[in-house]
């Protein structure tokens, strides 16, 4: 296994007040991200467990992109992969901050 | 089972158009079958409680080891579920995943008063952690016999992708009473498991009409293995889930010894058929080859005519 940890500075902090969001599944091709509201407004933690090995820069290209899309100020964002393609990980992503960015019931 | 009540206030899940049980996630399924907005769940996600096992084989975790488990209210009354992701794993039974099902099961144990729904998605027993695995099965068993003999009603509701297979079809023929959809496959060795030790010419795994007439909602439900059938959608699964919590019995030697009588008649009945059709005429269903393409309601109608659910036996 590999673990990779990103930090990066966000332009601003995530929409609603939700503290949790998970999506996603850890399944062939496919992977879960948790989303949690811990982190100052400006900044962001991507941290990933994957078990196939030696791809930290495509993982780093990956967060990078979504961070400059999304902006997810205050979020960590932690990632069981199951060998997930980059499309597909960019598309979780996006799916965890918009489901955290929901209102809180 | 009963035709399901009209229901004054249609919940959430209704006004869209019908949710698939079996296409469903193990969270959408909990959130869509429970009253909207009434799930807390225990040691969730955010607690990483995963597996200790998986990393030893250099295999991902996940952060609630393919299960949930909590409580919310259904109908307006209080219940606790747990339901398994099948997409993760097979949804199989790890250590930690059992042992969330085991807690859950002995805090309905000591409340006594509300009932448990169990959401079954699985393959059985995780191998990579077999040894925990099967000790969380016998542990989840007994739990669920000492939260009925405290009086607790123990639904399990079977229509994922995994079926419910392995040990986990131990665990479902432990339960107060079971729904099934037609997808919902119940047994305890597999298709593939049944083919690799006696052979292609005893069960032909590949052979999909064959599994889901042999194993399938519709022949459990006409064998009484199940109580109800349900079609797939969560809506469906709600309505039955709420009429067997009403219905299920209650548990002692007499619901023990009237579930020996069945199974000793069903097996001298029906011992020397060959195929799931055969027992289907063998029952008097009329047209029996045409079960399998049968649509929810028109099944139900029959299975209702020829096997009124038991309520003293299980």
């Amino acid at each position: 296994m590999e673990t990779l940890s990103f930090r990066h500075a966000a332009r601003q902090r995530t929409a609603g007040s939700r503290k949790l969001a998970l999506v996603g599944v850890v399944a062939s091709g496919n992977l879960e991200v948790l989303a949690e509201r811990v982190l100052p407004d400006t900044e962001c933690q991507v941290e990933i467990s994957t078990a196939a090995e030696g791809f930290g820069a495509v993982w780093g290209a990956v967060v990078a992109d979504f961070v400059d899309r999304h902006s997810p100020g205050g979020l960590k964002l932690s990632i069981n992969d199951g060998g997930a393609r980059p499309d597909t990980v960019s598309l979780r992503l996006a799916q965890a901050v918009r489901s955290i960015a929901e209102e809180a019931r | 089972m009963t035709a399901p009540q009209p229901q004054a206030e249609r919940p959430l899940a209704s006004r869209n158009s019908p949710v698939s049980w079996y296409e469903a996630s193990a969270r959408a399924r909990v959130r869509l079958l429970l009253d909207a907005g009434s799930f807390q769940e225990f040691i969730g996600p955010e607690m990483r409680e995963a597996s200790p096992h998986l990393r030893v084989f250099d295999l991902p975790e996940q952060f609630d080891d393919g299960i949930l488990v909590g409580r919310g209210s259904i109908g307006g009354s209080p219940v606790f579920v747990a339901a398994q992701e099948g997409r993760f794993m097979g949804g199989a039974f790890g250590e930690v995943h059992g042992a969330k099902l085991t807690g859950l099961l002995r805090a309905a144990r000591d409340v006594k008063s509300i009932p448990v729904l169990i959401l079954f998605d699985t393959g059985g027993v995780r191998l990579q952690e077999a040894n925990a695995g099967e000790l969380a099965i016998a542990e989840i068993m007994r739990a669920v016999i000492e939260a009925r003999t405290a009086g607790v009603k123990v639904i399990g509701l079977i229509g994922g992708r995994s079926g419910c297979y392995g040990g986990g079809g131990l665990i479902a023929g432990c339960c107060s009473a079971l729904a099934v959809s037609e997808q919902g496959r119940i047994g305890v060795s597999g298709p593939e498991v049944i083919e690799t030790n006696r052979g292609v010419e005893e069960f032909d795994s590949k052979d999909r009409a064959l599994v889901w007439r042999t194993m399938g909602g519709k022949n459990r439900r006409l064998l009484g293995g199940a109580d109800a059938f349900c079609d797939d959608a969560v809506q469906d699964f709600r309505e039955t889930a709420l009429d067997l919590i009403a219905t299920a019995g209650g548990f002692g030697i007499d619901s023990l010894k009237a579930e020996q009588a069945r199974l000793e008649e069903r097996l001298q009945t029906f011992g020397t058929c060959a195929d799931a059709v055969d027992i289907w005429k063998a029952e008097g269903v009329p047209d029996p080859d045409d079960v399998p393409a049968m649509d929810a309601d028109a099944f139900i109608a029959v299975a209702n005519k020829i096997r009124r659910p038991s309520r003293d036996s299980r």
